[in-house]
């Protein structure tokens, strides 16, 4: 760096902002491709995609060293967009009695800050709703199947590597298991134990499908979460029709010839992913 | 079209000097030819005001025919008023109704101080400039013929496209952030584009930009109003070509 601050000067704010918001913008895609898996119409299919989407997002490496980015892109775009504000604001410290400014400029433009900050907020909330408790509620219920044999209903653990053990022969702890004589236990909330040899033989699903569809079909505030839900999406809609062609201009990516296909590409994209996401709890709600 | 008369109510920022609060005033001006430009129309509420034995309004004019860049005003909510690619000088009373209340305002920037109603003190422009707003040539008696070196078209009318730039700071005034970035963009950019410059392109992106973060301009967050409003058109691709050329001139 030459003779410019990385963070400080007013273009590398912008760079930052514009990385960090396309890298988001991916997330998007990987977290919808995810989530769409709750539409599926078979059978147990929806559920066992979506937990061993959970599983593969909470479990691999890569994934994983990939979320620490998110998180961190988050925090970033947020507080360098807020310090921009402030600085913006702090820029025309006496405004115009009258300004006619839908004459030039889209009120989504005009709005990134107040768009951006409501996204925050669903962010935190779904976060605190779905990812706090897939990672840290000790309470977290494990999937498990109804199957009926012989006449006769059962619930069944699936374990990952696709076997089927019977809820009622699973005890909650070694200590249970000794007592009530269960041949397999529970350990570290998703492993599966031998009582006697006391060894690992299976790893079971936490159960994020029936959180999600628990959540949204609530009797008294089900819907309300659904209107939340979708209404976040629209303002999350807003915020990318501006923002994703933006970064590209930030980041110097213009061209004549390309930039008319990113503008409509940033547009068709905002509609689309935020559409397909809101699309899920309406689902969830009405249909299943 | 035939000339028309209008009357017209105006609400003018007042301002005594640059530490006074300054206010809106209101006037009513009486037969406005619709063939006057809008400081022709200053001028004769000026007239008016000084047989009232009044202060005229100060503002900014210099050449009236759209190149110097000294008009400014904020006129009903935007640069250099209604229409576009226009300064305030062009900008004629048939573009307004009779009977209309106009909104008359300096251009509004932590970095354009108001000195005197409606007249900014612009010098922060001058200041990027000196910046590295130049190509330095050698004057000791082997100066070379700027015709003498090729010059690829299509470059040379975006060089000439961004050095339309009258400096007059409709961008700034228009941008929601109080940003100078198209200004210090077609700055860059003319130069950028042409042999001559690419000597000192480097220094004078770094240069230029933290020269205007010091001026305490804000920071572009490409809402597009600046290039609606610029008299002379300078395209956005100039904030991008600026951009790409701080990346690399920071990383090299």
């Amino acid at each position: 760096m030459a003779n410019s601050a990385i963070l400080k000067s007013s273009l590398a704010k912008k760079y930052w902002m514009a990385l960090t918001g396309l890298f988001l913008c991916l997330f998007l895609i990987g977290h919808l491709i995810g989530n769409l898996q709750l539409l599926s119409t078979e059978k147990y299919e929806a559920a066992m995609r979506f937990n061993q989407y959970a599983l593969f997002m909470t479990s691999n490496p890569a994934v994983k060293a990939l979320s620490y980015v998110t998180y961190l892109s988050i925090l970033f775009h947020a507080i360098d967009g807020i310090w921009l504000t402030v600085q913006n604001r702090k820029a025309r410290p006496i405004g115009y009695v009258k300004n006619n400014r839908s004459a030039n400029t889209t009120w989504a433009s005009r709005n990134m800050a107040l768009l951006g900050s409501l996204v925050l907020i669903f962010i935190v909330s779904h976060m605190a709703t779905f990812w706090g408790r897939m990672h840290y509620d000790a309470n977290m219920p494990l999937y498990k199947v109804e199957l009926s044999a012989m006449g006769q209903k059962q619930s069944f653990y699936r374990t990952t590597t696709q076997q089927f053990i019977p809820v009622d022969q699973v005890a909650p702890s070694l200590e249970e298991a000794h007592k009530t004589g269960k041949g397999k236990y529970i350990k570290n909330r998703t492993e599966l134990y031998d009582a006697n040899a006391q060894i690992k033989i299976a790893e079971l699903y936490k159960d994020l499908y029936k959180i999600t569809v628990d959540f949204f079909k609530q009797p008294t505030y089900g819907l309300l979460y659904v209107i939340l839900y979708v209404i976040s999406m629209a303002v999350l809609a807003f915020h990318l029709s501006h923002g994703f062609a933006s970064s590209f201009q930030s980041m110097g990516w213009s061209h004549p010839k390309y930039s008319p296909f990113i503008d409509k590409f940033g547009l068709v994209f905002s509609i689309v992913t935020c559409l397909l996401f809101a699309i899920i709890p309406v689902y969830v709600y009405f249909v299943l | 079209m035939a000339t028309k008369f209008i009357n017209i109510n105006l609400k003018v920022w007042r301002q005594k000097d640059a530490k006074a609060k300054g206010q809106m005033e209101t006037y009513k001006l009486d037969k406005v030819s619709t063939d006057s430009s809008f400081l022709e129309m200053l001028d004769q509420l000026n007239e008016q005001l000084i047989n009232e034995r009044k202060e005229p309004i100060a503002f900014d004019h210099d050449c009236r025919e759209g190149i110097c860049g000294a008009c400014s005003l904020y006129i009903n909510g935007r640069a250099h008023g209604p229409d576009r690619f226009i300064t305030t000088c062009q900008l004629h009373m048939r573009s307004f109704k009779d009977g209309e209340t106009i909104f008359i305002e300096p251009w509004r920037s932590k970095a354009f101080p108001v000195i005197k109603d409606l007249v900014v003190d612009r010098s922060s422009f001058d200041r990027i400039q000196q910046a590295g707003g130049f190509v330095s040539v050698n004057t000791s008696g082997n100066t070379i013929d700027a015709n003498a070196t090729p010059i690829n078209k299509a470059d040379a009318d975006r060089s000439f496209e961004a050095a339309a730039c009258i400096g007059c700071g409709a961008c700034v005034a228009s941008c929601k952030n109080g940003s100078a970035m198209l200004f210090v963009g077609a700055k860059v950019s003319q130069y950028a584009l042409l042999p001559q410059g690419k000597i000192e392109a480097h220094d004078r992106v770094l240069n230029m930009v933290r020269q205007m973060d010091e001026e305490g301009f804000g920071n572009c967050t490409n809402t597009g109003a600046c290039e609606i409003e610029c008299p002379k058109g300078i395209s956005l691709e100039n904030i991008a070509r600026m951009n790409r050329e701080y990346l690399t001139a920071s990383m090299s």
